[in-house]
């Protein structure tokens, strides 16, 4: 089992550890509502260090990423980031990723349980002059999220973090340490940093106390991975493993809007049209009327006839309610449908809803 | 970890308590703890209902998983705490107090005498 730069830190906070992708990686340290709460009110951390980074270089990259995403890369300037799907020839999604173009190069941050898998596609895919490196172990990652993110790290940096636009990223300093410093996130909050840096533990762990030391003022806390499934579902983010997957293709998981069959070819092109042509199952939505929470991998009903299955179920801590998104047959899925779903010898009732389900 | 003294214990992370011939039944501190933030308790066995030893009464549901109650004795449910879902998480902050999960009326003196002690159950979770 790995562990990330910061698992000390972790230990030492008292956090509960799960392996996680082949990382022991804190899942929660004070509860996932309070941390939940912290990211939506002021400013919240998250170790995902175990995200994966893949450089591709060479003058050949840019037709080798057009190629192997879905999204448009010839939009992407430099100094922007763009999420992006990694396709089979079937379509069926191979991961989600987001693209970083430096200019001379681009970085492609994907799944940690996929990076292995991810590789080894790129790696079949790869023509002209294009070289790949892998510099997941080399690269720490803080996801520094929250209204009060730019106050924090704005006193440790010259760079005005003001200036940097939703989904753009500059390489600066952050507590003197070379960085690259970008607008993301997978939360939701629209002020959400993410701060790529060297995995070194000394570097890691001092970059660490610069940023909570920093947000001191803002009750800045430590956020698990449980708080970033909630808060993420709260903006119906995909989560890959859970959402999406070799089985279903980008228009069935509702990223339409990252796919772009105009620019050209890529992989997947062919079935993807097809599915867009013609729309069948689709992730949608659903909030239940139970408090009973929908999980992963149940079956959802109309009457008696089965017409689909939940991949993500949570409580949102900020609605109260219980949230979730299911793949609904075609016939189902529109907004205002109510679907039951099957929990053990229960049916509990719900209603397909537009998302994101937090507004904003 | 709160391990009170004279409560018993079941392998499945309850404790009982007996107090004039009714049994109170909760989970345990070291449950709550593992099962995160709790946020609603669903015991669909009935006040009046007969329940046996080891049978599934209902579930507890936390932020990211699902856990049964199981009945630590067979006898009868007086009475379920349906207040505790106006605010789940005094089961995450007071296991052994607010946080109770119902009362049973025991069929049988000796399945309460069986359960575990507090010193058995710090072994069982290695505490």
């Amino acid at each position: 089992m790995k562990k990330t730069a910061f698992y000390n830190i972790h230990k030492a906070l008292g956090a509960k550890i799960v392996p996680f992708a082949g990382y022991e990686m804190p899942i929660q340290y004070e509860g996932i509502i309070a941390e939940h709460k912290t990211v939506r009110e002021s400013v919240g951390v998250f170790d995902v260090s175990h995200m994966g980074e893949v450089e591709v270089r060479g003058k050949d990259a840019f037709d080798f990423v057009q190629r192997i995403t879905t999204n448009d890369v010839s939009k992407l300037e430099k100094g922007d980031v763009q999420y992006s799907a990694m396709c089979l020839k079937n379509g069926g999604i191979v991961d989600d990723l987001l693209v970083y173009n430096l200019g001379d190069h681009y970085m492609l941050v994907i799944n940690a349980s996929n990076i292995d898998k991810d590789i080894k596609w790129m790696e079949e895919n790869l023509s002209g002059d294009v070289t790949l490196k892998n510099i997941s172990d080399e690269t720490s990652l803080l996801a520094v999220q929250g209204k009060n993110s730019i106050h924090t790290l704005q006193k440790l940096t010259d760079t005005d973090l003001s200036a940097i636009e939703y989904y753009k990223f500059v390489q600066g300093k952050v507590a003197g340490q070379d960085v690259i410093i970008s607008h993301t996130g997978y939360t939701g909050e629209k002020i959400c940093f993410e701060i790529y840096s060297s995995s070194d533990v000394e570097k890691s762990e001092a970059l660490w106390n610069a940023i909570f030391e920093a947000g001191k003022e803002y009750n800045i806390k430590p956020v698990g991975l449980g708080a970033r499934d909630t808060l993420r579902l709260e903006y119906a983010f995909r989560l890959y493993g859970n959402d999406m997957d070799e089985n279903y293709n980008t228009i069935e998981a509702g990223l339409g809007w990252i796919t772009k069959p105009e620019k050209g070819e890529f992989n997947g092109k062919e079935r993807i049209l097809e599915a867009k042509a013609n729309p069948g199952r689709k992730l949608v939505g659903f909030m239940l009327e139970d408090r009973m929470v929908a999980r992963h991998g149940q079956e959802v009903y109309s009457g008696d006839t089965r017409i689909g299955v939940v991949t993500s179920g949570s409580l949102s801590p900020m609605l109260n309610k219980n949230i979730g998104l299911a793949y609904i047959d075609k016939g189902f899925n529109k907004i205002g449908t109510p679907i039951e779903i099957l929990l053990r010898d229960k049916r509990l009732k719900a209603k397909v809803v537009k998302t994101p389900f937090l507004e904003g | 970890m709160n391990i009170p003294e004279g409560l018993k214990f079941t392998k499945e992370h309850e404790w009982v308590k007996e107090d004039n011939g009714i049994c109170l039944v909760g989970i345990t501190d070291f449950a709550q703890g593992e099962l995160g933030d709790i946020i609603y308790l669903d015991v669909t066995a009935e006040p009046g209902t007969e329940v046996k030893l080891g049978e599934t009464i209902g579930s507890i549901e936390a932020i990211k998983t699902v856990s049964e109650i199981f009945s630590p004795v067979s006898g009868k449910i007086v009475e379920v705490n349906t207040a505790v879902n106006d605010n789940p998480s005094v089961v995450n902050t007071d296991p052994y107090g607010a946080g109770w999960m119902l009362k049973i009326e025991p069929s049988s003196a000796g399945e309460f005498s069986a359960l575990l002690d507090a010193e058995s159950y710090k072994t069982l979770i290695g505490a």
